[in-house]
């Protein structure tokens, strides 16, 4: 058990920062595709180059386990990510949520958001049966 | 002197957090999960939820040891408790400051009220959830982004935020997929769908 509660710990964070970001907002994700405020690309541009920096300067140091610290590389290929991000894409202005905000939102109260839960359960449950019929 | 500068402090953690805290506080997270020999992607959860299921029995997509994903899952239960967190307690009430040309826009789309919120409850209140239109499109949205995320293999977490940090082209094309997507639905399909 004790070996989770840093990863409890750590989604606690994740949710308290997504709440006080207004990234979990469907408001805000309208407001960044109609161009209308600087305030998502600025969330997301500077996670990324912390997140750059933090994983150049890290090259150097071990993980936890005394592994190096690599992000897993994503497969080759264009079809699936062009096609599924787009998709995604349609389905998160939608609902205003992407998969870490749903869980996040149900926190804050907002039941209904099981049902979004829900169908993004069947969505990826419905992928899992066409994977193969489906171009990478 | 110190009490003054602690209920700065705390008053400002009550209001809305700039996006150049939250933004690097995000790559923090995905660094922190990294350093803990695992990796941030949210949207592998929804996989795991269906091998639990039992998925695995029918689909080979789904037949694998979702035990080893158990880190992952809690990292979804502290997010929910996060999000009670924040919003119980260290929020005063929502009051988001989006743009009025925004606010103008979604009212004559009927969403009244826009930012009072974090949802519209033009769409997330029980009310709306009972209507046919409403339902229909909380489990559209849903579905597309559950068969969508996983097509694409990650989600925000995944490839906008770990896989640009790590300067993985098949995450640029996916992130180029995601707002293509979002500019189709919010220009072209919200007009047909909210008149």
């Amino acid at each position: 058990m004790a070996k989770y509660i840093k990863f409890l710990f750590v989604g606690i964070i994740f949710g308290i920062v997504l709440v006080k970001s207004e990234a979990v907002s469907w408001y805000r994700i309208y407001e960044m595709f109609k161009f209308e405020s600087f305030h998502m690309y600025g969330i997301i541009g500077s996670s990324v180059i912390t997140g750059i920096i933090l994983l150049l300067v890290s090259k150097k140091f071990k993980n936890i386990n005394g592994g190096l610290m690599t992000v897993p590389k994503k497969a080759k290929g264009l079809p699936r990510y062009i096609i599924g991000g787009t998709i995604f894409g349609l389905g998160w202005a939608l609902s205003g949520a992407c998969p870490g905000p749903m869980y996040i939102l149900v926190g804050t109260g907002a039941f209904s958001v099981i049902i979004v839960i829900l169908a993004a359960i069947l969505g990826t449950y419905v992928y899992g049966i066409l994977k193969d019929k489906l171009p990478h | 002197m110190n009490l003054i500068f602690t209920f700065i402090f705390m008053q400002s953690i009550l209001e809305p957090w700039p996006w150049y805290v939250c933004g690097p506080l995000i790559a923090l997270i995905m660094f922190i999960l990294i350093y803990f020999g695992k990796t941030f992607g949210m949207s592998s959860n929804l996989r795991t939820l269906c091998a639990i299921g039992g998925a695995g029995k029918k689909v080979k997509f789904f037949d694998f040891d979702w035990k080893e994903q158990r880190w992952n899952l809690t990292v979804v239960l502290g997010a929910i408790i996060g999000g009670f967190i924040a919003h119980s307690y260290l929020s005063t009430p929502t009051n988001i400051d989006l743009n009025p040309e925004t606010v103008i826009t979604l009212q004559t789309m009927g969403f009244e009220n826009a930012g009072k919120s974090l949802l519209p409850p033009e769409l997330y209140s029980w009310d709306a959830v009972f209507s046919l239109k409403g339902l229909a499109i909380l489990i559209i949205g849903g579905f597309l982004v559950g068969f969508g995320t996983r097509y694409a293999g990650g989600c925000t977490s995944g490839h906008a935020i770990t896989g640009l940090s790590s300067l993985q082209l098949p995450s640029l094309i996916a992130v180029i997929g995601f707002f293509m997507g979002g500019l189709i639905m919010i220009h072209l399909l919200f007009p047909l769908i909210f008149s």
